[in-house]
């Protein structure tokens, strides 16, 4: 049977008045019916543009400038408007990343669904609501009857997501296309989306390119993959020859950059991919990722373009580099730093949070509504070692963020304490604390973009802490300024550079320079890495691990990303509905997980892993609202192991299954670990 | 829904009685005596007290405010100095010809220009949208004095279609309806200017939104998708925007009205503003504190109509 999807090198040129450039460069791939194919790469790639031109739907002055675009056969180019349409929603559908912007706010989700078939022949308005509501009914949406009357912004992101697939597979397609469809999404129900996705491809055998930054979801879809770099695929095949032997140096550094929930803490440094991609790395004729790779041999690698080779015996495993036995031969590079630093024995605790609550008075007064009490945290206890990682995880809506705006004193505590350097910081809102106070404890943001001054020079947004906290003069917080930097591993020449000239993994070093501008004793990094690359995560949680080894600091690390957390901490707080569940040493909480809900989290976190076992137990429902949370154990609406009425009725009492570790659990520690 | 209801209704009594109000006692602390203003500079002194106190202008100004609310409630706002008759025959006549005019000028003003401000918006920087852009901006910025006295050149004077001035009276050999071309034309055109803008500025910003990605990518015809999925999103902004329009309409029309020697609300507002007739500027604010109150409410009604994301 012939390919649904066949590219047969594809250009892509973007051009406005000023600028030409290549988005995508000499791309062949193809998909068969049933197939299904991930595309990977980080920002920049090109992964998202090549999905548009399956549909032959390029931004406006992109377009595709060599090779061609075959969809059943038939060159994309050559068909008119009424062929395209067609084509979409009928024979090829998307699902889009961010689902909630993808639906229309207006319109029901009845209608919207309703839509396809009537675009695609379907005569009778019945029959196309009739199978919307099964289709409603197999993407497992509770009462899809009802839910067809209902608007977009009545939905959990989840459930969203799956109206779009329905959606997508309103017609049965024979080829889907999923455009990071579960970023945004928390792992649970990211998890539960996969799942969905695999049983609705053995169903109904659509075909699949599934586009991914994520190499562990990819791996739970996908047959084969293919590895984008600069616009161009640099490796492709089976999905376990690939993972298991990768050939081309860029998809080895990605897989030696992730890391790994089955590693352990350990003290390695991950191995992050050197370099930046550049514009003039996109425009060389020879190999674009030579210029960061260690195996580059000018003479073989720039001379011109470079072909796709057989990367081993494996059929169909190729990958587009000139040195690949030199590659092949070497072994993966090993991090550079081993840490020393033993991490059994004690050290002194900087922060210790007791019993801290967090309620929130809602409606009542002028406003009007009725009024109610939301609870954010519940008797949160923790603390935090000098020169230690404790990570706070949790699902969105668990309270991690609450927690951090209470010690950084954007809100201050209903109940509790957090005693810090002396202080007790549940009480003092930002603006009371002294000014040595805010210097011992300094935050890292998610989003390097926002918290930068567009309109100040890296130097005025490092020297300001130093002059303000420290207390320096402008000639002596300029010196330190260059020293900072040179302490974050970015050139001293940065500091004359705007925002905007730097690159995302740049950013967040000018942050990290910033928070230890003051020599602070505790910082609190809320999600530090989840806007950035993996290969520039990797850089950073480096950079992070060796500044605190110099430092001794404290480090709160605020993450959903369980693998990231296995590597950096040696605490874990698990939060579910402002609530610790579990607590204690990392390597107790993650071997056994104890806890159900930490047993499910982890079970829901993609591996990189094209044989991982698929998860045991995927977590459906959604958290309890905080506004009626339940009177018993708040995890019991969505526990996979309930005993009984008795979790609906009596909070669980907390147990100590090792030595530092507690679990909030009605379950008898025997029972705990299953 | 009636919990709302109730809630407008109780502002608006506030709001009504807060301003009239401040009306009120505003007029009685500017300088200028409505009695010597009523008797005229060669009144004497005894004239002017003896008829002061037959008006009842000695008592205190609680008294009196709250003696003017009670007949305001029946209907009565007392005499107006400048025209002679009793202010609510003169208020409701000039508010009849106002709303004639606003009425027109609305019908004209909506479909026009969320028409053409959909067609510039839907896609951005094709000719439709410069040629558009370029047409309300000029609209929007010749002043509306400027507007009538350019179009009175040409329909008047020059072409001698249309009547020059517009007192509403069929004693001018021009039918009614030709008095109101002119008027109705010029804001039109200059409230239009505005309006298109704005409906274009939220169509673009719609059209870039992913869900019409969606609706293309599911097959549908561009128009189909501007219609099904892109015109009510759009709405959603300006709407509050358009309502607001009635109030410009109904209160703010005084240069035309001035232009065009219209007898609507605005001038008459403006001459018994200038005489001090404080019952007509009374009486006038309470109307127009009305009309903006009520457009607030059928704004927020029309507002959830349009957006199911919005509850009231």
């Amino acid at each position: 049977m012939s390919d649904v999807l066949r590219m047969e090198n594809v250009g892509i040129d973007y051009a406005n008045r000023r600028t030409r450039m290549r988005i995508v460069d000499d791309v062949s791939l193809s998909i068969g019916p049933g197939e299904a194919l991930g595309l990977v790469g980080e920002s920049g790639c090109g992964k998202s543009t090549l999905a548009l031109a399956a549909l032959s739907y390029l931004p406006r002055g992109m377009r595709v400038s060599s090779g061609r675009v075959l969809f059943d056969g038939r060159d994309l180019a050559t068909l008119d408007d009424a062929a395209l349409r067609s084509l979409r929603g009928n024979r090829v559908a998307m699902v889009y990343q961010d689902p909630m912007s993808s639906l229309n706010p207006v319109v029901t989700i009845g209608r919207q669904l309703v839509e396809v078939p009537m675009l695609h022949g379907e005569r009778s308005a019945a029959a196309a609501r009739d199978r919307a509501i099964a289709m409603l009914a197999e993407v497992r949406l509770p009462d899809p009857e009802r839910m067809m009357s209902r608007y977009p912004h009545e939905l959990s992101g989840g459930q969203q997501q799956r109206v779009v697939i329905a959606m997508a597979l309103m017609a049965e397609p024979a080829l889907l296309i999923l455009d990071e469809p579960t970023t945004g999404l928390d792992v649970t129900i990211e998890a539960a989306i996969l799942d969905l996705v695999r049983e609705l491809r053995r169903k109904f055998g659509t075909a699949i390119l599934f586009i991914s930054h994520n190499l562990g979801t990819v791996a739970r879809i996908c047959d084969r993959i293919g590895v984008l770099y600069a616009g161009r695929l640099v490796e492709t095949g089976d999905i376990r020859a690939v993972f298991g032997a990768p050939a081309h140096p860029y998809t080895r550094g990605l897989l030696a950059a992730l890391p790994r929930l089955e590693a352990g803490r350990g003290g390695a440094r991950l191995t992050p991919v050197a370099g930046t991609l550049t514009a003039a790395d996109r425009a060389r004729v020879g190999c674009a990722f030579s210029p960061r790779c260690s195996h580059a041999l000018p003479a073989a690698c720039d001379a011109g373009p470079v072909p796709m080779l057989p990367a081993d015996a494996e059929p169909g495993h190729v990958a587009r580099c000139a040195r690949l036995e030199a590659v092949r031969d070497s072994r993966p590079a090993t991090p550079a730093a081993e840490a020393t630093r033993g991490r059994d024995e004690d050290s002194p605790v900087l922060l210790d949070v007791r019993d801290l609550s967090m309620v929130y008075a809602i409606g009542g007064g002028l406003s009007g509504g009725p009024r109610a009490e939301l609870r954010a945290l519940s008797d949160v206890s923790l603390a935090a070692d000098a020169g230690r990682t404790l990570a706070v995880v949790g699902e969105s809506g668990s309270g991690k963020s609450t927690l951090a705006k209470l010690l950084s004193g954007l809100v201050t505590a209903s109940e509790g304490q957090a005693l810090f350097a002396g202080a007790d910081l549940a009480a003092l809102p930002v603006d009371e604390r002294p000014a040595d106070l805010k210097r011992r404890l300094q935050m890292v943001f998610q989003n390097p973009d926002s918290t930068l001054n567009p309109s100040h020079s890296i130097e005025h947004a490092v020297v300001r802490p130093l002059r303000l906290l420290r207390g320096l003069g402008r000639a002596q917080a300029k010196e330190a300024a260059a020293r900072l930097l040179e302490r974050v591993r970015l050139p001293a020449d940065m500091l004359r550079r705007m925002p905007h000239q730097l690159s995302g993994g740049q950013r967040q070093r000018v942050a990290l320079a910033r928070a230890f501008a003051g020599d602070p004793q505790l910082v609190i990094a809320d999600e530090p890495t989840s806007a950035l690359d993996v290969s520039v995560q990797a850089a950073i949680v480096n950079l992070l691990a060796e500044l605190q080894d110099a430092s001794g600091i404290a480090l709160l690390l605020i993450s959903h990303d369980l693998a990231l957390v296995r590597h950096m901490a040696d605490r874990v707080a698990v939060l579910y509905l402002g609530r610790i569940v579990e607590y204690g040493p990392a390597d107790l909480v993650f071997a056994p997980p104890w806890h159900p809900y930490t047993k499910a989290l982890l079970a829901a976190a993609p591996r990189p892993d094209p044989d991982a076992p698929e998860p045991e137990v995927i977590l459906g429902g959604v958290m309890p609202s905080p506004l009626d949370p339940p009177k018993g154990c708040v995890f019991a609406s969505r526990c996979p192991r309930r005993i009984g009425p008795v979790c609906d009725t009596t909070p669980p009492p907390v147990r100590h299954p090792a030595p530092g570790l507690t679990v909030a659990c009605h379950l008898e520690i025997a029972d705990l670990p299953s | 829904m009636a919990r709302y209801l109730l809630k407008q209704l109780f502002n608006m009594a506030i709001t009504l009685f807060a301003v009239t109000f401040i009306v009120f006692v505003l007029n009685e602390l500017t300088p200028g005596d409505v009695v010597r203003k009523l008797l005229g500079p060669y009144a004497s002194a005894d004239q002017v007290e003896k008829v002061t106190r037959e008006m009842g202008l000695d008592r205190p100004v609680m008294v009196r405010y709250a003696e003017y609310m009670a007949n305001a409630a029946r209907g009565d706002f007392g005499q107006s100095i400048v025209f002679r008759r009793p202010v609510s025959e003169v208020l409701w006549d000039r508010l009849g010809n106002t709303l004639l005019l606003a009425g027109v000028c609305f019908a004209i003003i909506v479909p026009f220009s969320v028409l053409l401000g959909v067609l510039a918006g839907m896609r951005e920087r094709g000719w439709i949208d410069r040629s558009v852009s370029v047409f309300s901006s000029v609209c929007a910025s010749i002043p509306e004095f400027a507007m009538g006295v350019f179009l009175l050149a040409i329909f008047v004077v020059q072409l001698g279609w249309l009547p020059g001035t517009s007192p509403l009276r069929d004693d001018t050999g021009w039918p009614i309806w030709t008095q109101l071309v002119l008027p109705a034309a010029v804001v039109v055109l200059y409230d239009a200017g505005y309006l298109i803008a704005m409906i274009r500025t939220s169509m673009v910003e719609v059209m870039r939104q992913p869900f019409i990605r969606t609706a293309v990518l599911k097959g549908m015809s561009f128009r189909r998708v501007v219609v099904k999925h892109a015109l009510r999103n759009a709405l959603i902004a300006p709407f509050t925007v358009i309502l607001l329009q009635i109030n410009y309409l109904v209160a703010g029309l005084v240069v035309v009205e001035m232009v065009f020697a219209y007898p609507g609300f605005g001038r008459m507002m403006l001459e018994a503003a200038l005489a001090k007739d404080i019952a007509i500027v009374e009486a006038g604010t309470l109307v127009a504190v009305s009309v903006t109150m009520l457009t607030q409410v059928v704004g927020d009604l029309g507002y959830r109509a349009l957006d199911p994301r919005i509850s009231i």
